[in-house]
């Protein structure tokens, strides 16, 4: 038996194993971030027949302005979602976190009844990125400490938050705010909203956080297999509890972003938007399993879907059609990735 | 080979401190003693087999080794000096390394970034720069000689790849103790060749090798010394030359066991033909024309991409094959269908009993009886009392070790678990029963019991269809095709020699070379 091996060994060496797939995977595979680059220009083009006004600068910042919310959240949910858990939470801590602050900083005379006035105006931005902080902080004592299930621990919490908002507004909408939490969602910097700098300058460092960090390849190698990350000496447990608390306080900022260009803080902020998120993460190449997307995929995702739903303004569709358009467009976005990734979606 | 070992003993490296000295180590989890009093002495260039059947504890001692679990007891000690304390991973780092079974590469990243995770060369300001990261990671495997593109994504690695891989990773921490567990058990017979090669390539630049494995043939062809464990103790180190296959497998298992063979009766010429299969072509271009008697046991053999396994899975519809006709007991089957097949009678053992033959978390009594819901219930319903009955029956005949039908299979070891994937097989008492790679990665014992099984079922008038290029399962087969690139090359009745088998297989004809 043994000659017969080592004999076979010795005869003409075996054929090398099967060596690298041919280069032209390997550029594709480099392409995925940029999949979704030609269905952006398409639908740039489409809309500029529909309507010319669609690549004016005025439409663009707007179509910029109106995303740059939820595309923070998508950078928040992509973070999380590498890591391969999920954080439904975060529509309600988009509420909760500019909510709190306004609830303990606004004065109850101005606006019949609502808020406690324990806080000085200047507060405001530290609380709300606090709440963020500790919604996250707990999620990770339930979901990494406690070794819950992501999923049904941030289904909770998105309801507990959800009712805290309500409680402590009674239903009702904050208004009245001060001017430091109001500033960055209305201020405009160099002829454009500061909101979308905001947004713009998060993802670039997102990508550069993801891309080029040891911390931002460890939510990687968590998400693709967490033994084995372990045994490269990440701290697993204590990346995924950061990367719970990033997420949480980018969707807090998020929240104060919006609150800001509206001026206000409805019971209601965020309430259905975590669907909006995910179909722009998995649009944009994030994986539901973990270990794969990447940050600039998620912007495109985000990017396109909310182009899609400009042109169908444009188009002059009536607003109690758009709710059935929006899902559509993000099914058919889910096809066309799904064609250009070539890959099963998972 | 005891010359090249004694030389590699002797040897000037490292004087003779032993690379790794473990000694009375002892540890408990709950009430089960998975170590007593064990240990083992690893010298410097030596390649150590570590045997054992399943629950000796093996795996214990790897991760006590490597310092995963701390043992209750005893003392580890590498180069004459304690282990590092459990906290320190890159001082174990250095010391030692481990390949497991379950692989420790993260399949989403490509290979570069694997061998350098969690140490990426950066530059300034702490970033990543993936160009030297990557041709840090060409170089390293230059060096150790793996031919692989450090740009794909790790998940595109074959088996073989991967092990190569994270032991050229393994050897860039400094380690020169490598302890590799069942390197084997997935790999066929030429990656099996290559690793080989390999492993004798590294021991010769001074890497100290920890072999763990099954078959008792590779420790004979590449290890110099053996220790074997049997419930949980240490039985005996010895140089592997000085040790007989016979005494081997008796300190493995404390009795002798010799495996089944095929009776030579042949079967009686007038039985009926229950498979026949003319013509068949499978997808990936594999083609195969046979015939399997009533009580005839008959083999398919051949290496990886010899084309066997997806004649086989044709056969039984786990894939539709392109063209052809299988047919069992006169039936003709459809092609590509699962069902049907069932239905013609025809019990399958898959390939890989993880991905398609067990439900880990169900109880070994739904398992058993997932193919013949009729047989133990009526109208859709399904009887537990009934259910549990025959699960009881499979338990006692394929002697599973469980304390009952309610235990999930995911507490079985691995021997136990193929077991419940032959009980499933069987429950429908088939007239035909397909076992592909019945016996991987499982212990000499389990694999007696499952070879001792077909050779029960074929007395009772069953055709059996065994494919695999494990010698110990051929030698039950009445005959053996063997495949070697899609085509069946040589046919051998029963009394076939171990070296011709094996050469065919390699597609290496020893009487015309």
């Amino acid at each position: 038996m043994s000659e017969t091996l080592s004999a076979v060994a010795s005869t003409p060496p075996p054929p090398p194993s099967p060596s690298a797939p041919p280069p032209r995977s390997l550029a594709l595979a480099r392409l995925r971030d940029l999949a979704l680059v030609p269905a952006i220009i398409a639908v740039a083009i489409v809309g500029f027949i529909v309507n010319p006004v669609f690549l004016t600068s005025d439409n663009i910042v707007n179509v910029l302005q109106s995303m740059s919310e939820i595309a923070i959240l998508v950078l928040a949910q992509t973070i999380v979602l590498i890591t391969g858990k999920m954080d439904l939470s975060l529509e309600s801590t988009f509420g909760l976190a500019p909510g709190i602050a306004a609830w303990l900083i606004i004065d109850p005379a101005l606006t019949r009844g609502l808020g406690l006035d324990l806080l000085p105006d200047a507060w405001a931005v530290p609380v709300v990125l606090l709440v963020g902080a500790l919604v996250g902080a707990f999620n990770g004592l339930l979901i990494v400490r406690f070794g819950l299930n992501g999923f049904v621990v941030t289904l909770g919490m998105l309801i507990v938050l959800r009712g805290l908002l309500t409680g402590i507004s009674g239903g009702q909408t904050f208004f009245a705010l001060p001017a430091s939490m109001t500033y960055l969602g209305s201020a405009t910097w160099w002829g454009v909203p500061a909101s979308i700098w905001v947004s713009l300058l998060l993802f670039a460092a997102g990508i550069v956080v993801l891309g080029y960090t040891r911390a931002g390849r460890a939510l990687y190698a968590i998400g693709g297999n967490v033994d084995a990350a372990r045994a490269a000496g990440i701290r697993t447990d204590r990346v995924l509890w950061i990367a719970l608390i990033v997420a949480s306080v980018l969707a807090a900022l998020a929240g104060l972003l919006i609150s800001g260009r509206l001026a206000a803080v409805p019971a209601a902020q965020g309430s259905g938007a975590i669907f909006q998120v995910f179909a722009a993460a998995v649009i944009g190449g994030v994986s539901l399993n973990g270990g794969k997307g990447s940050v600039f995929g998620a912007f495109t995702g985000v990017l396109l879907l909310f182009m899609i739903i400009n042109v169908l303004t444009l188009a002059g569709v009536p607003a109690q059609w758009t709710n059935f358009l929006n899902g559509t467009v993000i099914l058919v976005a889910l096809v066309v990735s799904r064609i250009t990734g070539g890959k099963a979606q998972t | 080979m005891s010359g090249t070992s004694r030389a590699a003993i002797d040897g000037p490296a490292g004087g003779d401190r032993p690379v790794v000295e473990a000694v009375n180590i002892s540890k408990r989890f709950g009430s089960t003693v998975a170590l007593s009093e064990a240990g083992i002495v690893v010298r410097r260039g030596e390649t150590h087999a570590l045997v054992g059947r399943n629950g000796a504890g093996k795996s214990t001692l790897v991760s006590i080794l490597s310092g995963l679990t701390a043992a209750d007891a005893g003392a580890v000690a590498f180069d004459g000096r304690p282990a590092p304390p459990l906290g320190d991973r890159d001082a174990w780092r250095q010391r030692l390394a481990c390949v497991y079974q379950k692989s420790t590469i993260i399949p989403t990243l490509t290979v570069a970034e694997n061998l350098f995770l969690n140490r990426h060369a950066r530059g300034s300001g702490r970033l990543i720069r993936w160009s030297e990261l990557r041709r840090d990671a060409e170089r390293l495997l230059a060096t150790w000689s793996v031919e692989v593109d450090v740009r794909q994504p790790a998940s595109t690695l074959s088996v073989e790849q991967r092990q190569f891989v994270e032991i050229a990773r393994a050897l860039s921490f400094g380690a020169r103790f490598i302890i590799l567990d069942e390197p084997t058990a997935q790999l066929d017979g030429a990656g099996i060749s290559r690793l080989f090669t390999r492993i004798r390539d590294l021991r010769a630049q001074g890497v100290t090798f920890l072999f763990i494995s099954h078959h008792l043939q590779e420790v004979y062809e590449i290890c110099d010394q053996v220790t074997v464990f049997r419930d949980a103790r240490h039985i005996v180190t010895a140089p592997v030359a000085e040790l007989s296959r016979q005494a081997l497998v008796a300190a493995m298992t404390g009795e002798d066991v010799t495996m089944p063979e095929a009776d030579r009766r042949p079967p009686s010429p007038g039985a009926a033909v229950l498979l026949s299969v003319r013509d068949l072509v499978t997808r990936s271009g594999a083609e195969i024309s046979l015939e399997v008697k009533a009580g005839e046991v008959v083999g398919i053999a051949g290496g990886g991409g010899s084309g066997k396994v997806e004649v086989a899975e044709a056969i039984v519809g786990l894939s539709c094959p392109a063209g052809g006709i299988v047919a069992v007991d006169g039936r003709v089957l459809r092609p590509g269908s699962v069902p049907d097949a069932l239905a013609a009678g025809v019990g399958l053992v898959p390939q890989d009993r993880h991905r398609e033959g067990l439900v880990p978390l169900l109880s070994i009594a739904e398992n058993v009886t997932m193919t013949v819901p009729h047989r133990v219930g009526r109208h859709g319903i399904i009887s537990p009392a009934r259910r549990d009955g025959l699960a009881r029956r499979t338990i006692a005949d394929l002697a599973i070790k469980a304390s009952g039908p309610q235990v999930p299979v995911s507490d079985l070891s691995g021997g136990n678990q193929q077991k419940v994937v032959m009980g499933r097989a069987l429950a429908s008492h088939p007239k035909l029963l397909v076992l592909i790679t019945p016996t991987a990665g499982v212990d000499v014992r389990s694999k007696q019991t499952l070879l001792g099984v077909v050779e029960d079922v074929r007395r009772r008038g069953t055709a059996v269809l065994v494919v695999s290029d494990e010698l110990d399962d051929l030698r039950i087969c009445d005959r053996v095709a063997v495949m070697f690139q899609g085509r069946v090359v040589h046919e051998t009745a029963q009394g076939w020699s171990d070296n011709d088998l094996v050469a065919a297989m390699e597609g290496v004809d020893l009487h015309h070379v």
